[in-house]
């Protein structure tokens, strides 16, 4: 399908009436329903969690939030998470444009085979990983940095982003190529110029979907960090004290992880559907 | 479109093939060495052929039972979820809004659930799910069922594949709304003209129109479900016992925490081997059915 022809049938047949309505309406009452519990349980002391089930908080309280924002160990989880996700959105774009565009444009020797390769290693559990990677960056030095998550993190969104990008850019038509040839334009300022802001949906897309499994990672990030580097994922997974659990505490840190995420979907609100679709209806 | 052959887009590809190589070929080196080698301690190792692989292929040795017991419990646990978020993905998106903002509000609440992190996903239910201080718990206990998934491996079983579907059929559901946003209009029109039903508009124009995308979904349902281990590991640390411990959480045990090289390594090779195989299939008949879509 052309570009112009998704922007201009938007509307969707789905079913009318009131089934729809009670199915959308129940699943998502579904999904709402266990985040709420958790707010829920994050403005509440753990006098009251743990005595009284209370469907809303009788005494709010923001203590657990202040503890969080307070305290380094905490609010230091955030920012190293937030540094290898925005290493790895970085990373893995750069990496996977020109290539995208090969395997959109070109045939070549092994394009084929390449490309399964490359999807194979998203498909690769990253439990085999953790400890070859653990032995690999403590050789070379990376081990407890950022930038060991984020280049552990290209394993897979690199072939995700690939395989996107692929997508979005298979629906620019190619003549657009070869007039910006016949123009004058050298590669390199055709593709940064004119190339990428056509595709500039499908990078916005690509950027989120690598956000996202880097953001949502904990088997890795847990592995290749101990102090300096440590990911909020890995923080939250010690909050037993001598006292026995800090539910409200977990719950507030919890919260707060959920956050970032809603940003991100808010500003691709429009493309996510394609996006989920890998760029590919 | 035909593509013309220009082999210099190898040099396109060479970046990602270098980075890629560091991350995925170096690693994979590794997980091979160890997997035909003993050892002793103090880094001296020799070499043990495939001794590590026969005995994790032996149903009656400690290792290979414990492998086996593992397989057919993520087997049966990525049929469940497939069979259930599979349907249940179609049927919210078929009731997704016509249009206007409730689209876009229902689209952003459908994908929060894929963007909170593995670990809280796990303590989200981990909490809910209590019957002391969760809501789903103690209502479930409150209808004078006893509920308690530390205890009991089939409340555990049932936890899991609630949180899973809880967390993943939104993509299931946000690929079969991409598959039916491409449905042009005229179809559904001359639909009305036939008088076709609501159902045969479903089998002959909904559904084969949505083929590709429930692949691809099908596909990744059945990669993520088969490699799952933060959510269970959270939530049950593979317990009751062994009755919620998966191949990955097993692997974890075995590689990080008995330091048992040579074991982890050949059951890494094993595993990675059973999901390139199934996925080799999947992309074997998606690549087929571009190709007849284009011809």
């Amino acid at each position: 399908m052309r570009p112009q022809e998704a922007l201009a049938a938007p509307r969707v047949r789905t079913s009318r009436g009131w089934a729809g309505r009670i199915t959308l309406g129940l699943y998502l009452v579904f999904l709402l329903l266990p985040i709420w519990w958790l707010v829920n349980m994050s403005l509440k002391t753990n006098t009251e969690i743990t005595t009284t089930l209370t469907l809303w908080p009788h005494n709010p309280t923001l203590a657990n939030y202040a503890k969080i924002f307070t305290d380094s160990s905490w609010y230091s989880g955030y920012i190293n998470s937030l540094k290898f996700v925005a290493l790895n959105v970085a990373l893995s774009l750069g990496f996977a444009l020109p290539a995208a565009y090969a395997f959109s444009r070109y045939r070549f020797l092994g394009d084929k085979h390449l490309f399964f390769w490359l999807l194979s290693n998203r498909m690769a559990p990253p439990a085999v990983f953790a400890l070859p990677f653990f032995q690999l960056y403590s050789a070379v030095g990376l081990f407890d940095t950022p930038l060991a998550v984020a280049l552990a993190h290209c394993l897979f969104n690199v072939p995700l982003a690939v395989w996107i990008l692929e997508g979005f850019m298979s629906g620019v038509p190619r003549e657009i190529d070869e007039t910006a040839a016949l123009d004058g334009y050298s590669f390199p300022r055709f593709f940064v110029k004119i190339f990428c802001p056509l595709i500039a949906n499908g990078i916005g897309v690509t950027a989120f979907f690598c956000f996202m499994f880097s953001w949502v990672e904990l088997l890795l990030a847990r592995t290749l960090t101990t102090v300096d580097a440590k990911p909020i994922t890995a923080t939250m997974t010690r909050t037993v004290s001598a006292a026995g659990m800090d539910w409200g505490l977990l719950a507030a840190a919890g919260v707060l992880t959920i956050v970032p995420g809603a940003i991100v979907i808010w500003f691709v609100r429009n493309h996510i559907a394609r996006g989920f679709a890998l760029g590919r209806v | 479109m035909d593509r013309p052959v220009n082999n210099r887009a190898w040099l396109l590809v060479l970046p990602v093939l270098g980075i890629v190589s560091f991350s995925a070929l170096i690693p994979l080196m590794t997980v091979v060495n160890y997997s035909v080698q003993d050892t002793f301690g103090n880094n001296r190792f020799f070499w043990n052929g495939l001794g590590w692989f026969s005995e994790l292929l032996d149903p009656s040795t400690d290792q290979g039972g414990r492998f086996f017991d593992a397989l057919w419990r993520n087997l049966l646990f990525s049929a469940i979820i497939l069979t259930i978020q599979v349907p249940l993905g179609i049927a919210v998106a078929l009731s997704m809004p016509r249009s206007g903002w409730r689209v876009s509000a229902s689209l952003v609440l459908l994908a929060m659930p894929l963007l909170i992190p593995w670990n809280v996903v796990g303590t989200i239910w981990q909490v809910f799910a209590r019957g002391d201080i969760g809501l789903l718990g103690a209502a479930v206990n409150g209808l004078g069922i006893p509920f308690n998934y530390t205890q009991d491996p089939i409340a555990a079983w049932v936890t899991i594949i609630m949180m899973d579907v809880w967390h993943w059929t939104s993509l299931v559901a946000l690929l079969a709304y991409a598959g039916l946003r491409s449905i042009p209009d005229a179809f559904y029109q001359a639909a009305r003209i036939d008088g076709a039903s609501a159902w045969s508009v479903f089998r002959k124009i909904q559904l084969p129109k949505m083929k590709r995308v429930l692949l691809i979904a099908v596909l990744l349902r059945f990669m993520d479900s088969f490699m799952i281990y933060t959510e269970p590991f959270v939530l049950t640390g593979g317990g009751p016992g062994n009755s919620t411990t998966f191949i990955s959480i097993d692997l974890v045990k075995t590689a990080l925490g008995q330091f048992d090289l040579g074991k982890a390594a050949a059951l890494s090779i094993v595993y990675n081997l059973i999901i390139l195989a199934v996925c080799w299939v999947f992309y074997t008949v998606m690549t087929r059915n571009d190709a007849r879509d284009v011809a």
